[in-house]
């Protein structure tokens, strides 16, 4: 077997394999399938610092291999997360992370404040690319001045691991990164969802309540792998890679491509066991290649 | 012992035409079936399809835990569902299941009223199954658009009384389901109501159940992307704010829906 330990800041992996906010709900719902506990780790869904309802359905819409979601970030508050959920994830072994999300600066920061007295939370995942979420959201993480400014307001406030998450839906992610970096966050994960749009011809209508709502699934991977690899020359903090691994082969595309670990999430839903076997396809590609771990590829795209 | 929700993949071992858009699957699991709830879902992978990139979710229709096999009532309205439809025997297919709360069941005898319209009759034919097991008095109403699109109604009489409605009159009584005598002043002899069908359908069941105060259960069909409560796409209206139709439902009473009836 492989060596499959990989660090992020400081969060050690026991393999590179996270799932991605939003498709994992808070990892309890996953107990029936497997022991989540085999996974590197997993990203709880995104929290505010108030309870949201979320958009109305219509909230998706399945594409042409992917789905668009508008779910606009249904939770209970932070607040809520921390007395009623979790207590239910202390009994887990594996690295649990928070996706933080808000529509201003001050929500971000008191949301990651709670977020920081929970001793069993490894790290956050700050949010600022939801598209489907009126105001803030994505809206931090398409300008350099508002992404730097979120970032650095949580990092004061927040001292363990800082990943930011950003949005694809920008002219130069690179630039983002680099800002964010440069605003003192410890990982850039990437890519949040694509801006898309369905339409109804019989009805006539926009299929979400939104209009327009966030692209998943291996239809986005092409521009995913893109991005990583971008922001693999622009920033020296690692890279967690996602959009629309479904197999190990996407995955260690992700890594070749400069990700030092990645994150799986529509692949979820259609196969809630998908984590395990990537895993295990992670170890084969290793040893099939005789590589002895997977630093050894992270990065390693022949040019 | 409730199932715990599983993947598993399940043998066809049989797949009858029941009319020209209907299908019947019969599932087999390889190992032994835990129980059931009528009402619960199953959600079901589709191969190749190349328009489908989720799973589809259906009612479990009936159960045979002798022989560990799970029974689906397909409509064939898009490329999942009609590909599906056609899936061959001996092959197999990747099913998540059981998912969703199910109906309640009457815990001292009861008579009771099923009401099912459409493809949505899936969750009756199990649900009556149950209840006739526990010596409930059965009644079951299915109303169809003419009598071609009735289907398996042997089924349903071994379990309980059935009655009928089509639109043109060819089978039962002629009208809508919830236009059945029924629903007249017989209406309140019943301890609870359970409908499945189009939501129009069992919005005015519901009406009806909500005038003379019957308990009346529903059961919702949203689309869905993850069918077990991660992805909240499924999400519809209650009395609590958005709950997920295959986590929290499918099966809703009806006074926790902000139906306007």
């Amino acid at each position: 077997m492989a060596d499959l330990n990989t660090v992020i800041h400081n969060i050690k992996l026991k393999n590179p394999v996270l799932t991605a906010s939003g498709t994992f709900g808070y990892g309890v719902e996953f107990d029936d399938f497997f022991d989540v506990n085999l996974l590197g780790g997993f990203i709880v869904k995104g929290t505010t610092i108030h309870p949201r309802q979320g958009n109305p359905y219509p909230r998706m819409a399945e594409t042409p291999s992917g789905m668009l979601n508008a779910v606009g970030l249904q939770n209970g508050g932070a607040r809520y997360f921390a007395s009623d959920i979790y207590p239910k994830l202390i009994k887990y072994k594996t690295n649990i992370l928070v996706n933080v999300s808000g529509s201003t600066v001050e929500e971000y920061v008191a949301c990651a404040e709670i977020i920081n007295e929970l001793d069993h939370i490894a790290g956050i995942e700050l949010n600022i690319s939801c598209p489907n979420v009126k105001e803030g959201g994505m809206a931090f993480g398409t300008s350099c001045p508002s992404a730097a400014a979120v970032v650095m307001a949580v990092r004061k406030v927040y001292n363990k691991t800082m990943i930011v998450k950003l949005s694809p839906n920008v002219t130069d992610i690179a630039e983002i990164a680099k800002a964010a970096e440069g605003a003192g966050a410890d990982s850039i994960s990437l890519i949040n969802t694509l801006l898309g749009m369905a339409i109804n011809a019989e009805t006539r209508r926009p299929v979400l309540s939104t209009i327009t709502g966030g692209l998943s699934g291996p239809a986005v991977k092409p521009i995913a792998l893109r991005m990583v690899w971008q922001v693999t020359q622009a920033v020296k903090i690692p890279i967690i890679g996602l959009g629309g691994i479904m197999n190990a082969t996407d995955a260690i595309e992700f890594f070749l491509a400069g990700a030092s670990a990645i994150q799986v999430g529509t692949a979820n839903f259609i196969d809630p066991l998908v984590t395990l076997k990537i895993i295990d396809g992670i170890d084969n590609y290793l040893n099939r290649h005789k590589f002895s771990s997977i630093s050894d590829i992270v990065g390693c795209l022949h040019l | 012992m409730l199932m715990r929700k599983t993947v598993q993949n399940l043998k066809v071992i049989a797949n009858l035409r029941l009319n020209d858009d209907h299908h019947l699957l019969q599932l087999q699991a390889p190992g032994q079936l835990e129980q059931i709830y009528p009402g619960q879902f199953a959600n079901i992978h589709v191969d190749h399809a190349q328009s489908v990139f989720l799973r589809r979710p259906f009612s479990i229709h009936s159960v045979d835990y002798q022989n560990n096999i799970i029974s689906i009532l397909i409509k064939g309205i898009g490329e999942g569902t009609r590909t599906l439809s056609h899936a061959p025997v001996d092959s197999d297919l990747s099913v998540i299941f059981p998912l969703g709360n199910g109906f309640t069941l009457p815990t001292s005898q009861e008579k009771v009223l099923l009401v099912g319209g459409g493809c949505g009759v899936a969750p009756l034919l199990h649900l009556a199954q149950v209840l006739s097991k526990s010596l409930h008095d059965v009644s079951i109403l299915i109303g169809a658009r003419s009598e071609v699109d009735l289907v398996e109604l042997d089924q349903y009489s071994k379990y309980g009384k059935l009655y009928t409605t089509t639109e043109d009159g060819s089978h039962g009584e002629k009208g809508f389901v919830s236009e059945h005598s029924l629903f007249g002043t017989e209406l309140e002899q019943f301890k609870r109501i359970y409908s499945c069908g189009p939501e129009p359908m069992m919005k005015a069941v519901a009406g009806k159940a909500k005038s003379k105060s019957v308990f009346c259960e529903v059961s919702l069909e949203n689309t869905m992307a993850c069918g077990f409560g991660v992805c909240l796409c499924c999400v519809t209206e209650t009395t609590q704010g958005h709950k997920c139709v295959c986590t929290d439902g499918p099966v809703f009473n009806i006074n926790q829906l902000k139906w306007q009836i």
